[in-house]
């Protein structure tokens, strides 16, 4: 008899309390600036990676401080640094000091 | 009831309050530095939420200063105060001494500069104006580009100069929103062919009937909406806006032609309240004055017998700051009772 392809699918669901914001925690200790962010996403619309790839540091934010870290690793590789996000956020976060720590972190 | 009260400042907040001192028969004198009274909303075409002619506000404005005991001096700007006994004396520029017993400033808000943000090019693309730019334009009926066409697609920037550290303000101008909404109406309703985008990063429409002219504005007028702060306006090949946005909520950079960018320029401590306060009269971190009590004392100020009414103390809408001068003049007659007891 043939089977019905029924697997088990991982949940795309974000386990908040499964996960590990221990990255996010370190960034925040020395960049506090971070808990300023709304999320107005000026940073990834003047960002040139942002132009050709999916790199967005606004959903990496996001990502981090829920703790999906494992999507956040191969993304930071992207960023050339060249600071033209901290120029334009409303909120003053030190923008290219979060991925300076990110780095870091990952790197632990 | 008798006593000398001086106001600083002929828009709503001032006329308001001038005009319910006198009925109580306080002898006031209103001091306005322009050449007429009105203040912002004489420049203004219609209001949120309603859509009021602002003529109308203003004519009651008018209306509530006709009484003999307010004696109006416009084109007049005030040098400064000092304390005389229980009182002040407030001299103007032209030399003149006025006695007072308690004094109200209401000397309300000055627009946010748009030049400021240079990034979005206030003052060198001729198609980039202001929120007050296109009342002016509704006034005459007529919005156009500069170059006498009808605008196809219009942008609409949020926070500009609002809650933006760069620009010095992390306050919410709180009327912007709104604002924007009843222009995008506006703007298709004069232009039927005309495509409006909002570009914002909150919508924050608190107050009564905002939320449901924004229904209406989606629902009635096909006006779009995208979360995201623009970070900056240039000008393509074919001579057209261009802004960059990130559409947050799609999560991706997005860019787009426009013909027309309004700026939903915010509000700022007004230059005179600020040259007025001279270091005395307590200013916030925002630099509008700091009220006495947040809660029960809005309308009094650090100095025994100085009174704020309106927007010097904080954004306003028109509502607002006629109670917030109702209050005032309730406090100043409390305060003179006192004195004279």
């Amino acid at each position: 008899m043939d089977k019905f392809g029924f697997t088990l699918s991982k949940g795309r669901v974000i386990d908040y309390n499964a996960n590990d914001r221990t990255v996010a925690a370190f960034i925040l200790e020395h960049e506090p600036s971070l808990r300023l962010c709304i999320e107005c996403g000026a940073c990834s619309a003047t960002c040139t990676t942002a132009k050709f790839t999916r790199f967005s540091l606004r959903e990496i934010n996001i990502l981090l401080k829920r703790g999906e870290n494992e999507q956040v690793r191969n993304k930071l590789k992207q960023c050339m640094l060249c600071g033209k996000c901290s120029l334009v956020c409303p909120r003053g976060v030190n923008t290219r000091n979060v991925i300076f720590l990110a780095r870091q972190a990952f790197q632990k | 009831m008798t006593g000398n009260v001086v106001v600083v400042g002929g828009g709503t907040a001032g006329m308001e309050a001038a005009g319910q001192m006198a009925k109580a028969g306080i002898h006031v004198t209103l001091i306005e530095k322009e050449k007429e009274t009105g203040g912002h909303i004489k420049e203004w075409h219609h209001l949120f939420p309603d859509r009021r002619n602002s003529r109308e506000v203003v004519e009651y404005l008018r209306d509530q200063i006709k009484n003999d005991n307010i004696t109006l001096l416009t084109g007049t700007n005030l040098t400064g105060f000092a304390r005389k006994g229980h009182g002040f004396i407030v001299s103007t520029v032209h030399g003149k001494e006025l006695k007072a017993d308690a004094i109200l400033l209401a000397t309300g808000f000055d627009l946010f500069r748009s030049e400021r943000k240079e990034e979005y090019g206030y003052g060198i693309y001729d198609n980039v104006i202001t929120s007050a730019d296109l009342e002016a334009m509704f006034r005459k009926r007529e919005v156009r580009l500069k170059n006498g066409e009808e605008p196809g697609r219009i942008g609409i920037i949020h926070c500009v100069g609002s809650r933006d550290e760069k620009a010095g303000n992390l306050y919410c101008s709180k009327l912007c929103c709104v604002t924007a909404v009843k222009q995008a109406i506006e703007l298709r309703e004069h232009l039927s062919s005309s495509n409006v985008f909002c570009f914002y990063m909150d919508m924050r429409m608190g107050g009564a009937l905002y939320e449901e002219l924004y229904r209406d504005a989606q629902e009635t007028y096909s006006v779009n909406f995208i979360r995201g702060k623009v970070s900056e306006v240039g000008v393509n090949i074919n001579n057209k806006l261009v802004i960059k946005a990130e559409d947050t909520l799609a999560g991706r950079p997005l860019r787009m032609e426009l013909d027309m960018i309004v700026l939903m320029a915010g509000m700022e401590m007004s230059r005179e309240g600020l040259r007025l306060a001279n270091g005395v009269l307590k200013t916030g971190e925002n630099r509008f004055f700091t009220p006495a009590d947040h809660h029960f004392g809005s309308n009094k100020g650090n100095i025994k017998g100085v009174f704020y009414a309106g927007t010097c103390t904080a954004p306003m809408n028109i509502t607002e700051t006629i109670s917030h001068a109702r209050s005032a003049a309730m406090e100043i007659i409390d305060y003179l009772q006192a004195i004279k007891r």
